[in-house]
């Protein structure tokens, strides 16, 4: 009993037998009870991505010898990226092409997630699933698709030429940005949508029939409730399609051609024919930290015109 | 006005304009399966003839039954591990106050929005330093990473559509965690797990670029395809593949889908929140 | 009360949610058999309390007895109570046949033993032909009554209930308290209830305990509860109350002289012996024990004078306000429309009331 009472003075009663301290905490704790369940996926998440990260650090500050690594640790990668030009510009046109892309794609898909929101009354599931079916399959071989599409001797230009409408074909359809910009808007439409149809349809309707009844006719209806209201998603949706399309490789290697390529092409390389892998790794910490940055301003203006409009 | 209300009257351009949506979707993804039918070896207008050659090609060729194998078994493995992972995960994230949760979850979900590419190499780095060998697990490895969110994601509005007093109920009644677990949790996630199965198995199966970096001697089928794309004469062959690719991926989705049907439309609300 | 009587003994219980004292201090006797009732309104820290009872939530300090048993390290499953929920909890992917089975898995009885089980608890909560729906097919009051015989075929020593009749409409729920009153009383397990309406706490309970802030105000049983709170909390959280100050002139064979602002001099049986003369109290009385005449009352002192200043006509029973001099706030008066009522009375004219001896309770906080 001494022992026994030992213990027990802390917890303030008697402990019955079969109940260690472990199973004592994680019945007091939720939130132990919680992170246990938790555990796994942080774990494998940790080795998975933090411990990669930080390896991915550390080697950029690494020099490449033969095939194997000097590990003294220098800046001279980071300082090579500021000295040759062709970085900072595929980087700079990595960047604009994502941008155009996903603004063409939030451009285009909100009036999509307007019309699943608004006009579809029943079965909206069907439209939902419609959407975001392509999503889910392949995107290798929707990017393919594209290549077959917009190809020179592809869907587009043999169509043309079979109806005569052109002669020879046109060149700027393949390997160029434009193609790179249209695949990557096809391919993170349902991104953009998902996220724009679900503020739209949590936007409560009698806030539009109050408007009317207020005075504002459809245009200033939209303008004043609607698109404020349903700004969280255009937002998520930017980053959500931005955010992966900056790194995106398969697309511009597929349809870019020298024009076209972007940060992620260089990245692969550095990777494997140029077998430099502490300047592959520094351009990815450069290429993260851009993508950061950019998102940040752009969450940090959208809120701050929010919070001026309203 | 009939029995719409002045807000949801039909907008007639919306209705045109969903439609071209619709096609601009589909229909390039269509011309896979339609140039897999035509006989000539160059993929462009005007079709030249009905054939099946491509696919009985296919059907005899050995490495891409290999590869074929290699993804199934990459695919199935992943969506077991992210599956299981993501029903406690989910359950943790819906039903315990944690400290951190915020962070926690959007460090979990970070696979969503974080370059592909840069998991590839940071992976690809850590592997080589502790100098594991790239093969078929490597792949497998970082599919579970990749196919973890959309799991959890999956999972989330189930856990959010069930009266968190049920599972107290079970206990309240005499059954401790493992057995309200079966008894109770599993039966009512079950969709979800079902459909978790389905669409992780699709994400891995479909996943090139996780694969391109981390997989050894053992393609997966889409780096097969890949392999492939650079000879021009083996395009007919490849768009057969892709067709069946397509047809089954779409099949395996609708169904993966369809089951979580009531649960799908706050998925993404989550996501938002974030 | 003894400690041997008590059946649930809640000493010194206190629980933090993070900095939020959900409950502070509370112990509470509860006897065996007993229907005992937890009153309070919203985020007074009853549901916690009961979910403590169920082991769903550990209390930060002090400890709950049930049967002489400490209950801190037992866990939900092996605790000998059950609950019936607020949402009622059924499982929804099970019938009912199986809902109400749930529990006797590890009691590992014949088929036939558990289905004879089923079909009286089933008889019991008369659906006698409900038991292969579905949980979806059944409508609120159905659920309840599935949720009271999922816990009671475990026949636990101790029933908690959290509002289970919040749902329901308000005929359902007379028709149900009804109900669980009388089943109570036929298997005699003790209950323990949680409702944040006073009259239904007043209708079912042997004892209540009116619950504010995390703390227990009183516990007592319905009656007293009414005719003598302790304090002002209690007093208007049952029923309406007239509160007036007023200062102990004396005190003599257990009988209180008070002097009253805006009423006089007023005696009264109802106060606390602890109380001495000179002390200023608080002094209350229900509306409905103030009679309401036309002129002066004869054979009484008991009386004042004031003004008719709003009537509130309620049907059965008419509600006035009446000005007191020398005090601001107007005195309520419910009175029975024994007559047909003639009318609202007209504004200002003078007024008698009148009270029967010892109709004034002296309340704890001055």
């Amino acid at each position: 009993m001494s022992g026994e009472s030992a213990t027990s003075a802390n917890s303030g009663s008697p402990k019955p037998p079969g109940t260690g301290r472990l199973g004592r905490l994680l019945q007091r704790s939720e939130a132990a009870r919680g992170l246990s369940l938790l555990s796994p996926t942080l774990l494998i998440m940790f080795i998975g991505v933090a411990v990669p990260f930080g390896i991915l650090i550390v080697m950029s500050f690494w020099t490449q010898i033969g095939f194997g690594f000097d590990t003294s640790p220098t800046v001279a990668n980071y300082e090579n990226f500021g000295e040759r030009p062709i970085y900072g510009a595929l980087l700079k046109r990595s960047l604009w092409m994502s941008s155009a892309a996903t603004a063409a794609t939030v451009l285009l898909c909100y009036p999509m997630a307007y019309f699943v929101a608004f006009h579809i009354h029943r079965n909206k599931m069907i439209w939902i699933v419609l959407i975001t079916l392509p999503f889910w399959t392949s995107y290798l071989l929707r990017v393919f698709a594209w290549k077959v599409v917009l190809g020179y001797e592809g869907v587009i230009n043999s169509a043309l030429m079979t109806l005569g409408l052109i002669k020879a074909p046109l060149e700027f359809l393949l390997y160029s940005q434009s193609a790179v910009v249209i695949t990557l808007a096809h391919a993170w439409a349902a991104f953009a949508i998902l996220p724009m149809y679900v503020s739209l349809e949590k936007i409560d309707k009698s806030l539009l029939e109050a408007a009317t009844d207020l005075g504002d006719g459809p245009v200033r209806r939209f303008l004043r409730i609607t698109l404020p209201l349903s700004m969280p998603g255009v937002i998520s949706a930017s980053l959500l399609i931005f955010i992966p399309t900056t790194g995106d490789y398969i697309t511009p290697a597929l349809l870019g051609g020298p024009d076209g390529a972007m940060i992620g092409n260089l990245i692969q390389k550095q990777f494997g024919a140029i077998n430099n892998w502490p300047m592959g790794a520094t351009l990815s910490i450069i290429l993260m930290l851009s993508i950061a940055a950019i998102a940040l301003v752009f969450m940090f203006v959208t809120n701050f015109v929010r919070k001026r409009i309203s | 006005m009939s029995s719409q209300s002045y807000i949801r009257r039909p907008n007639r351009p919306l209705q045109v304009y969903a439609a071209i949506f619709l096609i601009v979707l589909y229909v390039p993804v269509l011309f896979l399966p339609l140039f897999s039918f035509n006989d000539s070896i160059y993929v462009k207008f005007p079709l030249t003839g009905f054939t099946t050659q491509w696919y009985v090609e296919l059907f005899h060729r050995e490495p891409v039954w290999a590869a074929l194998m290699n993804s199934v078994r990459v695919g199935v493995t992943t969506s077991i591990i992210a599956t299981g992972f993501g029903v406690f995960a989910a359950k943790a994230i819906i039903r315990y106050r944690i400290p951190g949760r915020g962070p926690l979850v959007g460090f979990i979900m970070l696979p969503l929005v974080v370059p592909g590419i840069i998991f590839g190499v940071a992976l690809l780095v850590l592997l080589s330093q502790l100098g594991v060998p790239l093969s078929l697990y490597t792949v497998t490895i970082g599919h579970v990473i990749v196919c973890l969110p959309f799991a959890i994601a999956t999972m989330i509005p189930r856990f959010e559509g069930f009266d968190p007093s049920v599972e107290e109920a079970s206990a309240d009644l005499g059954e401790n965690a493992w057995w309200t677990f079966w008894r109770v949790t599993f039966p009512i996630v079950f969709p979800g797990i079902l459909a978790s199965l389905l669409l992780t198995f699709t994400v891995s199966f479909d996943e090139f670029i996780m694969a391109f970096f981390l997989s050894g001697s053992d393609p997966t089928l889409p780096m097969y395809i890949w392999g492939q794309l650079r000879f021009p004469k083996e395009f007919p062959s490849i768009l057969a593949m892709a067709s069946i690719i397509l047809l089954v991926s779409f099949i395996v989705v609708f169904i993966g889908q369809w089951i979580n049907r009531d649960a799908q439309a706050t998925t993404l609300a989550n996501e938002e929140d974030k | 009360m003894k400690q041997s009587d008590a059946y649930i003994s809640i000493r010194n219980v206190n629980k933090l949610f993070g900095s939020f004292q959900a409950i502070s201090d509370v112990s509470i006797d509860i006897r065996q058999g007993e229907f005992f009732s937890l009153l309070g309104s919203s985020g007074c820290g009853k549901t916690t309390l009961l979910r403590m009872l169920a082991g769903f939530e550990m209390p930060t300090s002090g400890e709950i007895f049930i049967d002489g048993q400490p209950m801190s390290e037992v866990p939900p499953h092996r605790r000998p109570v059950n609950m019936v929920f607020q949402s009622y909890a059924i499982f929804p992917h099970l019938n009912v046949r199986d809902n109400i089975a749930y529990g006797l898995r590890k009691r590992k009885l014949s088929r036939a033993k558990r289905d004879t089980m089923v079909d009286e608890m089933l008889e019991l909560i008369k659906l006698p032909e409900y038991g292969d729906r579905k949980a979806n097919q059944l409508s609120g009051g159905q659920r309840q009554r599935i949720a009271l015989a999922r816990a009671l075929i475990l026949r636990p020593k101790v029933l908690l209930l959290d509002e289970p009749l919040g749902a329901l409409d308000k005929q359902l729920r007379e028709q149900m308290q009804l109900e669980l009153r009388a089943l109570q009383k036929t298997v005699g397990i003790t209950f323990v209830f949680v409702t944040h309406d006073q009259e239904e706490a007043l209708t079912l309970s042997d004892r209540i305990a009116v619950m504010a802030n995390g703390r227990e105000l009183q516990v007592d049983t319905p009656t007293r509860l009414y005719e003598r709170p302790v304090n002002r909390d209690v007093a208007s959280f049952i029923g309406n109350m007239n509160f007036f100050e007023g200062k102990i002139t004396g005190i003599s064979d257990h009988r209180a002289s008070v002097d009253v602002k805006g009423l006089g001099h007023v005696t009264t049986t109802n106060f606390d012996a602890k109380l001495k003369p000179g002390v200023d109290i608080c002094i209350a009385i229900r509306p409905e024990k103030l009679i309401l005449t036309e002129n002066e009352p004869r054979n009484t002192g008991n009386k004042a004078r004031g003004q008719m200043d709003k009537a509130a006509y309620l049907g059965e029973r008419s509600h006035y306000y009446v000005r007191l001099d020398g005090i601001s706030q107007p005195v309520a008066i419910s009175a029975q429309n024994r007559q047909r009522a003639e009318g609202a009375p007209e504004e200002k004219r003078p007024i008698w009331i009148s009270w029967e001896d010892d109709a004034f309770v002296v309340l704890e906080d001055g």
